[in-house]
């Protein structure tokens, strides 16, 4: 599965996509956000507020209760500020 | 109708071609957002965006609007890239027979746009780099929209 990150996110993760393996066992996008943080120190700092995150699955806005699925890109970021 | 582009946008220019050989058209509202240098504390923007889920997230808040609205036509454009002060950063064009609908529609495209396209703004100064945080007067304003029927209808 693709991964992707943007503004500060990505600066603090260091990276700003990834092809990762995901485990079996997780299913939401709050779960993932979990592993995430185990990932190494880059990650839990990038989502220690991991409330302020937002996230998308194949471009759409989620919250952090939905399902995975078969999703083939998730994207964590800021609250946008456009305009 | 979208577009994001890293260089520059005419107003008089958008509005001329969108009223091009058209007769039905009674109001036009534009609304243009530009970078302020904030008293002098801001030297550069750089508006990262999301490519592909800004185009669709754009295009989504078009469709909402003329669905809301009996607009004649409509348009965003949004810069991406580096931009400086005194520079453009959006443009909403929206089009109607009477100016209530044009009005609304305007403001609800920049309200949703503010809260829902993927972009981020990172301000350089003289204190270095700093990504702008999301103001909570713009959910606040969203909520004015709520109600599926609006009273210009």
């Amino acid at each position: 599965m693709r991964l992707l990150y943007f503004a500060w996110v990505r600066e603090k993760v260091g990276r700003g996509t990834e092809e990762v393996a995901l485990p079996p066992d997780i299913a939401t996008i709050g779960e993932l956000i979990a592993w995430l943080k185990t990932r190494g120190p880059e990650f839990a700092n990038a989502f220690a507020r991991h409330e302020v995150i937002r996230a998308a699955i194949d471009q759409s806005h989620v919250r952090h209760d939905a399902v995975i699925g078969n999703a083939r890109e998730i994207a964590f970021f800021p609250p946008v500020t456009g305009g | 109708m979208i577009r994001v582009q890293q260089e520059d946008f005419d107003i008089g220019a958008e509005i001329a071609r969108l009223k091009s050989g058209r007769t039905d058209i009674g109001a036009i509202i534009s609304f243009t957002g530009t970078v302020r240098d904030q008293m002098g504390t801001i030297d550069e923007m750089m508006l990262e965006h999301y490519p592909g889920m800004t185009e669709a997230e754009l295009a989504k808040i078009d469709e909402e609007a003329n669905a809301r609205w009996p607009l004649q036509a409509s348009l965003i454009v949004h810069r991406i890239g580096r931009l400086v002060p005194g520079d453009n950063i959006v443009l909403v064009i929206t089009a109607s027979e009477h100016r209530d609908a044009a009005f609304d529609a305007a403001r609800f495209l920049m309200d949703y746009l503010k809260t829902r396209a993927p972009f981020w703004k990172r301000e350089t100064g003289k204190s270095g780099n700093r990504w702008v945080e999301a103001s909570a007067g713009d959910d606040a304003a969203i909520a004015r929209w709520t109600k599926p029927k609006h009273a210009a209808e």
